[in-house]
């Protein structure tokens, strides 16, 4: 079972947090700061996987990480999931945001946690991995959207457009931080 | 220009969305506590509106706001709200919120039961899918038990999307109701298709499997390869054949992986090495070369797996060589968390299976005294408890530990002067227990006695203080004893003396214990130092104060125990004390504190933050200045013994053990040649072949008399999974079945009063959960009165459909289910009139406001009714008799495949509106689905349909049936006079799916509305009755029945139940009854029994109604 996931920038600002273990608010804050405390620390080239004991409820979960640019993708996850599969399925996640978001970058997660919450809940349901086929994931994301414009189209695209374009102008975030392209699974583990 | 002023108005509308108020946030980096405050304001505010999405945009704010540490639950109420909500978008703010921030003491959750049933059934499958999400994440024991049964019928969904999270769902489910799981289960087992394929699959992919291992070049394959191999045999470890080869294959692919530069191999690598050591210990062992090499790695991730592996790795040949290699780490980590961690696992693996694989405890002391010397490490405490551990239980190792612990002892300034090493110094605890305790092993007895007395002592933590003034006591006694027996009095005499100098010091300590003891301690040997002056021999007498030893006791051993016969552990010896008491008083901690000061002293293991808050309570350490020993001199306590010497004797003693073996072997080899091959044990010399250095008896733990063997202690009573160890392969019993949607069964005799009187016998029920959010319920005043009446409404639905067994009560003719309703009738009779706000929540507004102002009047009639004789006020409740079971489910239609029941309610929101329930329950052993309900439509009544279809069109029935399954489904019909009753013709299209193959069917069948089913029972009060009957617009009609032989309770009893009445007042053998119709019209009874039949006196608004409803009535009570 995933336990928790986290993504945080690297100042350890939280951009989404989603347990699926009850904390309170609190314990939550907490977590986040000793998890980013413990994987910002680790240098670039070592695993992804840290072994903490401390978070989380005991020695039995692991956290399972991956860094891109300027945000951190933590997994809190017990010895039931695989270590590969799940970091695999950061890699899904980050691709479908990118796609969702069309070059995925943490201004679009500081604006929309929603939907990236949305986009989540696709994926892994109740700290249960439930699809990892990002076409199924998108294809599934693309029509709820679509539904929901048909129920809002008055006042949601308008304002959307208005205020993605306006904190691309304002902000030092504006770039894009995830768009080099992301290495594969397969690939960083060298085929 | 008109597109404009709609988008000003909206924006009005929204104060701030979600993206403003990030913004926001980010604008205000400063103030951003206040600001947020500010907006929380305005989300209350927001919250307010009765405009859905300005409520949804705010529960989307606190979403966000919650990631920020904001607790939120505050707004539980309106994220329920939001998640009710018609539109998708909102809905699914609202779940995301819920899943967000409810749990199971979120008090309000509860409401949501009926929403989720709702929106699981919702015709849009991603209503569906995120009322599933929403579920997964705060499903709660009674959400499980109540929705099991829908969630299992979302297993057949027509979408593969709904299916999918169904399944997922179905383990959350049962985590939190374990009695779903074998009824369940042959569903899940479908679900697999292949009826049992795991034993065969396993062994059918090993070859597969392994040739791709051989041949892959792909790492992640290889990987997942190894992984599914290892996975298989651990699986099938019983009763298979040996698969050492492909175990050494993995060993070897998985070497590659570790010796890749690739940190994510290397790790992945150690981790499916652990998992192999588990099963092929020996395997593994080969590789310990490479292991420790990953000692060294940077990456603190890998060096801890490798640790980990080393942990198993362990045999009595290769003990002293690895932990010599940790002990050089230990010497070489920086950061004192992995150092720790070293210090742990070094301890871990030594101890391990009560310590198997050491054969030299000196060595062992050496390498504990030798961790002593670690700075700043937080498990002195760790340490200490080995220490006293192997002195106790290896008595043959007590005369080496004891000299170790003087050196210790004696050197304490080294240990304990340092305040970053203050944890270290617990083992000066140990030390100074194990020289006391065995203090005739200790052969400069004085010089220990004197380090002990030392001024430097009484810095140390209080409770080691505490020990060492004990212990110098048991030392003081060993010594006299000395001396007496040699004959040197003027030593002893010295000795006594010392004491009495130095023991005032601990006299004035800060710490109760110490004090305590030393003052005890003080006096006593002034004592004896008065029968030494008079030169009596005291020594014997002194010793005798700790004559006996000790023997260690088995950590399980009090458990084991057997409970003497008679002895009920449980049951209160006084009378418990009262809730509020505990609270205010707490009498409890006297006896509390107690404990925990005796814990401190008597366990060498204290937990680390414990020791820390200690450390800052007591008084005086901060002023003694501490003095910073030079640490740029590497420490070498004088006198230690290294612990690599006993590495290189220990391989001498081997190496001499194997030469005097070989001869032994030689000779043995002479005399029977020919029946020996030459086999290698020259080389590899088991582990078994190693005897110990000295003989070393291991004191086995004591345990009780007649102790009970039982494994059980070994499992956890925490794991969250225990309560899924469930027998899948026993038959299913008939009272396993998942609990379906309840339905009312019994409508009852309702008194106006009964209101009060209701939330009392509620908190009586044996739910403890239940009762204390009632009672809760009821503390919150500042709750808003309509948010409470929801809550109450909902909770004894709640309460309802939570009793035991109602699950195979579906099919209310059944005889298990009459049997069933009998027991719960008498709560039932409480609840109804709330009924009717079963399943449309909107429903409760309207009601909210009958009830608020129903609460009204009854405050106003509370004396009235308080003076009357309890007989008067007529409640079903208060019959002694019980009432026989009644359902109010009808059978609409039956044949060899379905049967079909319905009950009609009428509905409170609209006029025109009644809700027909059909519970559907399948009797083949056919699959049913593609079900589709259709009516012919009358002028007067008709079916509502979706938009867009024809009258032509029937409704699909939202689910589909497996064998021996029932569910309900509604229908709601629009009617437009309700005077008459009505008869609609209909068809139930279904397609039957069994082996054979799929068939289309139908069932007709007639649709009743009786005029029953436009009432809506209502309570009234006698005095509003009185009116009504007084403002003479009301007509008038009787009936008389014969032949009536029930009671007349029970008869009061079926005219509530099946025409929706509730009693206003009752007086003997007469009753006056009010009900309301949902267009409005009042029908005013009062029914009077004689001898053996009964009159009815009906009044209405409209007479046509009131005949029809009397007809009614008499058909009912000449059934009777």
């Amino acid at each position: 079972m995933i336990k928790a996931i986290l993504i945080f920038n690297n100042h350890g600002k939280p951009r989404l947090s989603k347990f699926y273990q009850r904390y309170s608010e609190d314990t939550q804050q907490q977590i986040i700061r000793e998890t980013f405390h413990l994987v910002s620390k680790r240098d670039e080239n070592v695993c992804n996987f840290l072994e903490g004991g401390l978070l989380i409820g005991g020695s039995d979960n692991k956290l399972i990480y991956r860094h891109y640019a300027t945000l951190y993708f933590v997994f809190c996850v017990d010895s039931s999931e695989s270590e590969l599969g799940i970091l695999d399925l950061i890699q899904v996640f980050v691709e479908t945001l990118d796609k969702c978001f069309e070059n995925v970058c943490e201004l679009d997660l500081i604006f929309h946690v929603d939907k990236v919450h949305n986009i989540l809940a696709e994926m892994v349901m109740g700290g249960m991995v439930l699809e990892t086929n990002m076409n199924e994931i998108v294809t599934q994301i693309d029509a709820q959207n679509k539904l929901e414009k048909s129920e809002t189209f008055i006042f949601q695209s308008p304002r959307q457009d208005r205020y993605h374009h306006r904190y691309l102008q304002q902000s030092p975030e504006g770039r894009i931080l995830i768009a080099d392209p992301l290495q594969s699974i397969e690939h960083s583990l060298k085929t | 220009m008109a597109l404009k002023m709609v988008k000003g108005s909206i924006d009005r509308m929204f104060d701030k969305n979600l993206q403003d108020l990030v913004r926001g946030i980010r604008n205000h980096k400063e103030d951003e506590a206040k600001y947020i405050s500010q907006c929380i304001d305005e989300i209350k505010q927001e919250l307010k509106q009765d405009n859905i999405a300005v409520k949804a945009n705010a529960v989307c704010k606190l979403t966000y706001l919650q990631m920020l540490g904001y607790d939120i639950s505050w707004a539980a109420f309106n994220i329920i709200e939001v998640m009710s909500a018609s539109k998708f978008t909102f809905k699914r703010i609202g779940y995301l919120a819920a899943s967000q921030c409810f749990h199971e003491g979120t008090d309000v959750i509860m409401l949501t039961t009926n929403q989720i049933r709702k929106d699981l059934s919702s015709p849009n499958q991603y209503d569906t899918g995120v009322a599933l999400t929403g579920l997964s994440c705060f499903v709660t024991p009674d959400l499980a038990r109540d929705l099991a049964n829908d969630i299992m019928t979302l297993m057949s969904h027509t979408k593969p999307y709904i299916r999918k999270k169904a399944v997922l769902i179905m383990y959350k489910v049962f985590l939190k109701y374990p009695e779903s799981l074998r009824p369940a289960f042959p569903r899940l087992k479908e679900k697999l298709e292949d009826p049992d394929p795991e034993p065969r699959l396993g062994k059918k992919l090993i070859e597969p499997l392994t040739n791709l291992i051989h041949s892959t070049s792909a790492m992640s394959l290889l990987y997942e390869c190894v992984n599914t191999v290892i996975a298989v045999l651990i699986s099938l470890s019983s009763g298979m054949p040996n698969h050492s080869a492909s175990i050494q294959l993995c060993v070897q692919k998985l070497r590659i992986l570790i010796e890749d530069s690739d940190q994510n191999l290397k790790y992945l690598g150690l981790l499916a090495m652990s998992k192999i050591l588990k099963t092929h210990p020996k395997s593994v062992q080969s590789h310990k070369d490479l292991i420790l090499q990953c000692l060294d790695d940077k990456d603190e991730s890998i060096r801890l797996r490798a640790l980990d592996l080393l942990y198993g790795m362990v045999s009595k040949k290769n003990l002293m060589e690895i932990v010599k290699k940790l002990m050089i780490h230990v010497d070489k980590a920086e950061g004192t968390t992995y150092r720790d961690e070293l210090l742990t696992k070094i301890i871990d693996i030594c101890s391990q299976s009560n310590y198997q694989y050491i054969t030299n405890f000196e060595w062992y002391i050496s390498i504990l005294v030798e961790l002593t010397r670690l700075e700043g490490t937080r498990h002195g405490h760790l340490i200490a408890a080995q220490m006293l551990d192997v002195a106790i239980r290896v008595k043959a190792i007590r005369r080496f530990a004891v000299s170790q612990m003087a050196t210790l002892l004696d050197n304490a300034h080294l240990l304990a002067s340092n305040t970053q090493r203050n944890g270290i110094c617990e083992v000066l605890y140990a030390a100074a227990w194990i020289c006391g305790e065995f203090s005739e092993h200790l052969e400069e007895a004085n010089q220990t006695l004197e380090a002990m007395l030392r001024p430097k002592v009484t810095t140390l933590p209080g409770h080691i203080q505490a020990v060492y003034v004990q212990n110098m006591v048991k030392l003081y006694a060993s010594i006299l004893q000395q001396k007496e027996q040699a004959g040197e009095k003027e030593a002893a005499q010295e000795i006594t003396q010392l004491m009495i100098d130095r023991l005032p010091q601990f006299v004035q300590s800060a710490d109760l214990e110490v004090q305590e003891r030393a003052s005890c301690i003080l006096q006593l040997i002034k004592y004896i130092q008065k029968l030494q002056v008079k030169e009596v021999p005291v020594a014997e007498e002194v010793i005798a104060l700790f004559a006996g030893e000790l023997n260690p006791v088995a950590p399980k051993a009090q458990k084991k125990v057997p409970v003497p016969e008679g002895l009920d552990l449980d049951a209160w010896i006084n009378e418990p004390p009262s809730d509020s008491e505990s609270e205010d008083e707490k009498p409890k901690t006297i006896f509390h504190e107690e404990e925990q000061r005796h814990s401190r002293h008597r366990q060498p293991e204290i937990d680390e933050e414990e020791l820390a808050r200690r450390y800052q309570d007591t008084p005086g350490v901060e002023h003694i200045p501490v003095v910073q020993i030079d640490l740029s001199v590497p420490l070498k306590v004088p006198g230690m013994p290294m612990s690599d010497q006993y590495v290189k004797l220990e391989e001498e003693r081997r190496h001499k053990q194997k030469l005097e073996k070989d001869k032994k072997k030689k000779k043995q080899k002479k005399e029977k040649r020919g029946k020996h091959h030459r086999h290698n044990s020259l080389h590899t010399e088991s582990e078994e072949d190693i005897a110990p250095a000295h003989h070393v008896d291991i004191i086995t733990e004591e345990m009780p008399e007649n102790a009970l063997p039982s494994d059980e202690d070994d499992k956890d009573p925490n794991d969250p999974y225990k309560a899924l160890d469930i027998d899948l392969d026993k038959p299913l019993a008939d009272s396993e079945k998942l609990p379906v949607q309840r339905h009312r069964n019994v409508e009852d005799l309702k008194s106006p009063d009964s209101e009060v009187p209701l939330a009392e016998k509620k908190s009586k029920k044996p739910k403890k959960k239940e009762k204390k959010h009632k009672e809760k319920e009821r503390d919150k005043g500042k709750k808003k009165e309509k948010e409470k009446k929801v809550v109450e409404e909902e909770e004894e639905e709640e309460t309802k459909k939570s009793e035991p067994g109602v699950g195979a009560a579906v099919v209310a003719e059944s005889q298990e289910a009459k049997k069933e309703q009998r027991e719960e009738q008498e709560e039932e009779e409480e609840d109804e009139g709330k009924k009717s706000s079963k399943h449309k929540k909107k429903k409760h507004k309207k009601e909210k406001e009958e009830k608020s102002k129903d609460k009204k009047k009854s405050k106003k009639k509370s004396h009235h009714s308080e003076e009357e004789p309890p007989e008067s006020v007529q409640n079903g409740t208060l019959e002694d008799e019980p009432l026989p079971p009644m359902s109010s489910y009808r059978l609409l239609a039956e044949n060899t495949y379905i049967k079909m029941t319905y009950d009609i309610q009428g509905n409170l929101q609209n006029d025109s509106q009644v809700t027909v329930s059909v519970i559907f329950e399948n009797k083949s052993t056919s699959f049913l689905k593609s079900m589709e309900l259709n009516v012919l439509d009358s002028l007067n009544t008709k079916m509502l349909r979706p938009e867009g279809s024809s009258v032509h069109d029937g409704i699909p029935v939202p689910f589909q049936l497996p064998p021996g399954i029932s569910n309900e489904a509604q229908f709601v019909f629009t009617l437009q006079s309700i005077v008459m009753a009505q008869k609609l013709k209909g068809t139930l299209s279904f397609i039957v799916k069994n082996d054979e193959g799929s068939t289309h069917e139908k069932l007709d069948f007639k649709l009743h509305f009786s005029c029953a089913s436009y009432l809506i029972t209502t309570p009234c009060y006698s005095d509003a009755f009185a009116k009504l009957l007084e403002s003479g617009d009301l007509h008038m009609s009787s009936i008389k029945v014969d032949g009536i032989s029930i009671s007349f309770q029970h008869l009061l009893a079926k005219i509530c139940f099946h025409h929706h009445f509730s009693v206003v007042e009752r007086v003997d053998s007469c009753a006056s009854m009010y009900s309301r119709s949902i267009q409005g019209h009042h029908v005013c009874l009062l029914v009077k029994k004689g001898e053996n039949s009964v009159s009815i006196d009906g009044k209405c608004n409209d007479s046509t109604l009131l005949s029809n409803l009397l007809d009614e009535m008499k058909e009912t009570l000449s059934k009777c």
